[in-house]
């Protein structure tokens, strides 16, 4: 079975996140790396994917630096989204030649391994045809957003664990004029040290692979609402 | 000439978007060099180049979907010799994945995950659930302290398990057996040692143990890790000020009566306090904001929590948009979540999103006290007894009602200068206390 390494990584910036993500490509695409699971927490951030619409960010920038937000554009897939403490991020960084060729099955693929780790926790979450995500009776608790070169993933998901919800205030998320909401929210109360661990065992099952922890996990700087 | 074609970039899909090209017409292109952009359920792709040459021209614009192995772009290879084949990018179907590469064992340095029972097993060893339905909440409850939910006694709609009817069964019930943890546990780190595995209490000289032991709730476990959490993220510091609230009891004193006969509820001092910190927050807004590594967070709501003692814990649940809302709103909001939050009918959003928060220990007769800022945010008051007290007013003594109000705030982005302005701007609000109340 192939290895994926699994790094735990706690609080790390959007700009760090992006560089971290530059090396692995770089490594895996050479054959240098083996496939990669980065899973994290960013401060609070607004993302714009390469076809998103201006519009559907809401906030001018002066709101957004008022409260705290920076803005980033991005190469992944997908509209515009927000990423904040509380929110589980994983970039998957696989070569899917080891897996499939398969971009749609790919992304089912990490719909699976968050719908079942929601299971769970007693969250029932399913998908809605063609909306890309993880869906909880209409609202959104997971987005997607996938950018792919020589076949070789980055970006990925961010599940939204105990997630200021407010913040989406600033933003249509990925264009959709659809309600989010969070595991909190659903009156589960889990931390996401919690959360990334029952994550790992399902995205190895789904992916064909196992996971490998190079490094103990660091100390997450978990916080409570 | 080599045709550029739309890949394929898995079976269910049968068209992609260009988003992008990434080289012009006449561009000099090199093979396996992202020549394009295209955009599939959320997935971005750049498509290397499948020969060297010239990009010649391009016959589908940025924005357009088309089908698979559509046309796209031709590329002119400007007769080089070694016509490169027209194998639609990305690279062709390379022999990596066929080639079972041998799975190197881990090294011994290498933590390997255990892969756990997949749900299905976890649900064959659980107790068969009654008919009807449950809430996530209830089967977490059951999963976590293996109840069998035959045995729980249902007083919701139709017989349903509510929460408390899961609390009112487990408190009733001596401590269950840990159960055989079939699936990875995802209560907090902390969490208490089942009763059987506790260390035997030890025995005094008559066999009369001299200690006993009892595992922590939930809750207690929650509250002391975000005490501990809360004191070791922030350097805390509190200040105390002397608040004459004359002219408040007597707004009170007048209005008790209508306001418990309009309204169904008393009047007490919190909603006074809690109107005059907003006024203050207002001026303020370092201390309705949070710390987040190097960014301050300004919250353009105030939320603010207000403290309830639960029977064996307590809770902060919050006033939304509490700037909206005059004294009456305010004691309304406060008697409401108070009341739900020991009948426990707080739903979840109610407890989190606040910006500031306040403690009224001086219900249980405390003077003055040292309040835990709730985080993440950056200072909480603290509301002390309204007792009449001899001051001196203009050279004379006086009966006055004194309260002493605390506050306790992060001293990594607040200074003593800025909370004690706030505080004077609190004691000035209450002081001068004009609004009226019904």
């Amino acid at each position: 079975m192939r290895n994926c390494e699994l790094r735990e990584l706690g609080r790390v910036s959007y700009a760090e996140g992006l560089r971290l993500q530059e090396q692995l490509i770089a490594a895996r695409k050479t054959g240098e790396a083996a496939d990669h699971l980065l899973l994290l927490e960013h401060p609070h951030v607004i993302t714009m994917g390469r076809n998103g619409q201006m519009e559907n960010l809401l906030a001018s920038d002066e709101i957004m630096a008022r409260a705290g937000i920076s803005f980033y554009p991005t190469d992944r897939g997908g509209d515009v989204t927000y990423h904040g403490p509380g929110q589980l991020v994983g970039y998957p960084i696989l070569d899917l030649r080891d897996w499939k060729r398969d971009v749609g099955a790919y992304v089912r693929g990490i719909e699976q391994v968050i719908i079942d780790t929601l299971a769970e926790f007693g969250i029932e979450a399913g998908r809605i045809p063609k909306l890309t995500g993880v869906w909880v009776g209409g609202r959104k608790i997971a987005a997607i957003g996938v950018h792919l070169s020589r076949w070789v993933t980055s970006h990925g998901f961010a599940l939204n664990v105990h997630t200021g919800l407010s913040y989406f205030q600033y933003i249509v998320p990925c264009g959709l004029t659809k309600p989010v909401t969070s595991m909190a929210q659903l009156g589960v109360r889990a931390t996401l040290p919690e959360v990334s661990r029952i994550l790992a065992v399902h995205f190895g099952r789904v992916f064909d692979c196992e996971m490998v922890a190079e490094t103990p996990a660091l100390a997450s700087t978990e916080r409570e609402n | 000439m080599t045709d550029v074609v739309m890949p394929q970039m898995g079976e269910s899909i049968v068209e992609g978007t260009l988003t992008k090209w990434l080289k012009k017409p006449g561009e000099r292109i090199e093979r396996d060099e992202p020549l394009f952009e295209i955009s599939t359920d959320k997935v971005d792709t750049e498509i290397p180049s499948p020969a060297a040459g010239t990009l010649a021209e391009v016959l589908v614009e940025e924005g357009k979907t088309v089908g698979i192995n559509t046309v796209v772009a031709r590329i002119d290879e400007g007769g080089s010799a070694a016509a490169a084949p027209s194998a639609p990018a990305p690279a062709p179907p390379a022999a990596k994945a066929a080639e079972p590469a041998p799975a190197a064992p881990p090294t011994p340095a290498q933590e390997v995950i255990q892969p756990t029972p997949a749900p299905q097993q976890v649900e064959d060893t659980a107790p068969a659930e009654p008919a009807g339905p449950l809430s996530p909440l209830v089967r977490k409850m059951a999963r976590e302290n293996n109840v069998d939910l035959n045995k729980v006694k249902g007083t919701g709609a139709g017989g349903r398990i509510t929460r408390q009817d899961m609390e009112t069964y487990m408190s009733a019930k001596p401590a269950a057996p840990a159960p055989p943890a079939p699936a990875p546990s995802y209560v907090a780190p902390a969490a208490p040692p089942s009763a059987p595995a506790a260390p035997a209490a030890p025995l005094a000289a008559g066999g009369q143990a001299k200690t006993r032991i009892e595992p922590l709730s939930q809750m207690r476990v929650k509250i002391a890790e975000h005490m501990v959490m809360s004191k070791r993220t922030s350097p805390h510091v509190t200040t105390v000020h002397r608040v004459d609230m004359t002219k408040v009891a007597k707004m009170r004193e007048r209005n008790k009566g209508l306001f418990q006969q309009n309204y169904g509820f008393s009047l007490t001092y919190l909603p006074f306090v809690t109107r005059a910190a907003v006024v203050a927050l207002r001026q303020f807004p370092l201390l309705n904001a949070s710390l987040d590594n190097n960014n301050i967070i300004y919250h353009n709501e105030t939320n603010i929590g207000i403290a309830v003692a639960l029977e064996n814990g307590l809770i902060v649940p919050v006033i939304r948009a509490a700037d909206e809302k005059n004294v009456l709103g305010l004691q309304r909001s406060i008697v409401d979540l108070a009341t739900r939050a020991r009948s426990r009918q707080l739903k979840p959003d109610e407890v989190v999103g606040g910006t500031f928060s306040i403690t009224n220990f001086g219900s249980f007769g405390s003077l003055m006290g040292t309040p835990v800022i709730n985080q993440p945010q950056v200072a909480i008051m603290g509301v002390g007894t309204v007792d009449k007290t001899p001051v001196v007013v203009d050279d004379a003594i006086a009966i006055r009602s004194i309260c002493h109000l605390s506050l306790s705030f992060d001293h990594r982005l607040i200074d003593g200068a800025m909370a004690d302005q706030f505080m004077t701007k609190v004691k000035q609000v209450l002081e001068n206390w004009s609004e009226e109340v019904l």
